[in-house]
């Protein structure tokens, strides 16, 4: 029996712990059968040209892991962003751990979807946003939303702002090996309100873990969402991670994501503009190493005038790794005096590192500002020799030239404990401990 | 302090310094004059250890010690410094944290503790106020967007910063206006003492009026040709380099 076979077997064993009544049931049903349908995508599908699941799928996991109860605070306080108690959504193997977390009910929603399907007094915010966003020919999250059954659920309520950003945190132990999951998160900022999220998903072990997750995210008119997402796992671990966000008129959603680990990522990352004077920002870093391959799917879809999106991407490859950026922005004929920015920049570091890079804009509006330009080189050899000149040696004189060429995507990160967290996280990374604060 | 004996050297298998002879000393100013493709900027490449210019024959000596082996980093923890003729731009990276880094690696080099940022700070302050440097150009990208002078400018800063013993300065003068050349003249001036050496290499005689060199010496097809005082400069001025190429013949 092949995993997709498997998937689909067992369904009837996922459905007795479920509630079948509930009305996001027949999402899932439909789903399911879009999915036995469609199938993993292979390379024949044209947004999966430079990325093989093949290698993944072909093996087999486990769908209800054994969750491992023993986790303590000491075992993952690390992956925190800071000591003081900001509000936490911990979910270890799959499975939400209230012992580790630290969730709200007062004057704001921060908790697990799996309640937020259960309670009624959440029954009118699921049915009006839950699956509204997902497109129905992405395969592996209608996979997603035929299994849908916990991850988090975050609703900050009209002019709320919470004080601390908030984290997301989803970390696999490796108490059983081969593990499959698919968390499901489901975040609204309705008008006014302006949130912080940090999403990490972490093995705590070496052990092969496949997490196919789906985020869908509403920012009501004129809300700020300033999203982070830290991928820096190891090299066990592979990431399907589908975002897709629908904005209000005058709302404000920035998403940076820092691909520093992990085995294969890829990032399906959707904006839908669904008013005016919306702006959206993608920034991304990546740097890899060994055998690592990050594919970075991006739309952003303008539908609406006086709209502006911006996209950064810079991505540092060495040894064997792979990346992939594919940007594609639509601008819909009504999207007047839409500006829409787009820039991938790459650095090669050695001769078996791959780069595919495609900005792809289809532009039915004829009054916009559209640009977008990438480019795949190498540290310039003057540049280097520039600053060794000056007494840095050469893996500092790297490392320099690395935070440099990053700075752009580092300059926007606005909780000040996470830039300084993802520089430590550089710095280790290229192996250097440099005299400022990188 | 620094000598240079039969030195040859070539690029991609073509020969460019032919047997340089130099020898400078401390508290001394040498000026290297010549006509373009003479081999000047390719002399301070090497003596500062770009990789790409292989010595064929020859030795650098730095304090006595031969430093042909020596990576640019390392001959810069000697206390070498160039100041680039077309200084690289680094988008990202402040002037301030470039220096820093600079200043530190130096010193972990030499198993110092790193400078503590208020030492640095008024380290900044004083060598840059003179050299006349806006605070504000100093927390932009290094070079990005700098204009021609504020690119030589901060060159001269930077060596102003790193202190070093011997100070090779490629065409510094090229490319400034009269009033920051003056400027650039100055820091260089403030710079030198008895217990370093300046190597100023230029086209021009121009910059020697404010920078008066001890010495001054003709390179043509890579070999040092003659050897004078300021005079010499002068000559050249007038001249050009022709008379040279004769009196060699």
């Amino acid at each position: 029996m092949d995993f997709k076979e498997k998937l689909l077997d067992s369904h009837l064993a996922f459905e007795q712990d479920v509630d079948l009544l509930h009305p996001i049931h027949k999402y899932r049903k439909n789903a399911l059968k879009r999915f036995e349908k469609d199938g993993f995508p292979n390379k024949s599908d044209e947004l999966w040209k430079y990325t093989s699941l093949a290698s993944i799928v072909q093996k087999d996991y486990h769908l209800s892991p054994i969750s491992d109860s023993n986790i303590e605070l000491k075992d993952i306080k690390r992956y925190f962003l800071n000591d003081i108690d900001s509000f936490k959504l911990v979910f270890i193997d799959g499975v939400y751990s209230p012992f580790l977390s630290k969730t709200t009910h007062d004057g704001m929603d921060i908790c697990v979807l799996s309640a937020a399907i259960s309670k009624s007094k959440y029954k009118k915010t699921i049915k009006k946003y839950f699956n509204k966003i997902v497109p129905k020919n992405d395969s592996l999250s209608s996979l997603n939303t035929s299994y849908t059954k916990e991850g988090a659920y975050i609703l900050i309520p009209k002019n709320v702002e919470p004080e601390d950003p908030i984290q997301i945190l989803h970390f696999s132990t490796g108490v059983q090996n081969s593990i499959w999951l698919q968390p499901r998160n489901l975040i609204i900022t309705e008008s006014n309100s302006n949130v912080q999220i940090i999403e990490r998903h972490q093995s705590l072990s070496e052990h092969k873990v496949v997490t196919n997750s789906v985020t869908e995210i509403y920012a009501e008119s004129n809300s700020f969402i300033d999203y982070y997402k830290i991928q820096n796992d190891l090299l066990s671990s592979s990431l399907i991670d589908n975002t897709f966000i629908s904005q209000e008129k005058d709302s404000n959603v920035s998403v940076h994501t820092f691909s520093f680990g992990g085995n294969l990522t890829r990032n399906n990352l959707r904006f839908y503009h669904k008013g005016s004077n919306i702006s959206s920002t993608l920034k991304g870093l990546t740097i890899l190493e060994s055998r690592q391959h990050v594919d970075h799917n991006t739309l952003v879809n303008h539908a609406k005038p006086n709209c502006e999106s911006y996209q950064d991407y810079k991505g540092i490859f060495s040894d064997s790794s792979v990346g992939v950026f594919n940007g594609r922005i639509i601008v819909e004929k009504e999207a007047q005096k839409t500006n829409a920015f787009q820039q991938n920049d790459n650095i090669l570091t050695s001769d078996k590192s791959k780069v595919n890079t495609k900005p792809q804009l289809e532009i039915f509006a004829d009054d916009v500002k559209c640009s977008h330009g990438c480019t795949v080189g190498q540290l310039d050899k003057q540049v280097l020799f520039y600053v060794y000149s000056r007494g840095i040696p050469e893996k500092e004189a790297r490392a320099l030239l690395t935070y440099g060429f990053a700075n752009n995507v580092l300059e926007s990160v606005r909780i000040p404990n996470l830039n300084k967290r993802i520089k430590k996280l550089i710095a280790s990374k290229l192996g250097v401990d440099l005299g400022f604060d990188l | 302090m620094l000598e240079i004996n039969n030195l040859h050297c070539e690029i991609e298998g073509k020969s460019i310094l032919n047997g340089i002879n130099l020898k400078v000393d401390k508290g001394e100013i040498h000026a290297l004059m010549g006509p373009n493709g003479s081999g000047k900027s390719t002399l301070a490449n090497v003596i500062s250890g770009h990789e790409d210019y292989e010595i064929t024959k020859g030795n650098i000596y730095f304090k006595s010690n031969e430093i042909n082996e020596l990576s640019a980093s390392e001959r810069a923890h000697e206390g070498i410094f160039m100041s680039f003729q077309y200084p690289v731009e680094i988008p990202g990276l402040t002037v301030t944290n470039f220096i820093k880094t600079a200043i530190n690696e130096s010193r972990k080099a030499k198993g110092l503790d790193e400078m503590s940022s208020r030492e640095m700070l008024k380290k900044i302050r004083e060598k840059s106020s003179l050299l006349d440097i806006d605070s504000k150009l100093l927390s932009r990208s290094l070079n990005e967007g700098f204009s021609g002078g504020e690119k030589k400018r901060n060159e001269i800063f930077q060596m102003a910063m790193l202190e070093p013993e011997l100070a090779v300065l490629d065409e510094t003068d090229s490319g400034l206006d009269i009033d920051m050349l003056k400027i650039v003249a100055n820091g260089v001036i403030k710079f030198s003492n008895d217990n370093n050496a300046v190597l100023v290499i230029t086209h021009y005689q121009r910059l020697l009026d404010y920078i008066v060199p001890d010495f001054v010496h003709v390179i043509l097809d890579g070999k040092v040709v003659k050897s004078g005082d300021q005079s010499l400069a002068k000559r050249i001025e007038d001249k050009g380099y022709d008379w040279l190429k004769k009196e060699i013949k």
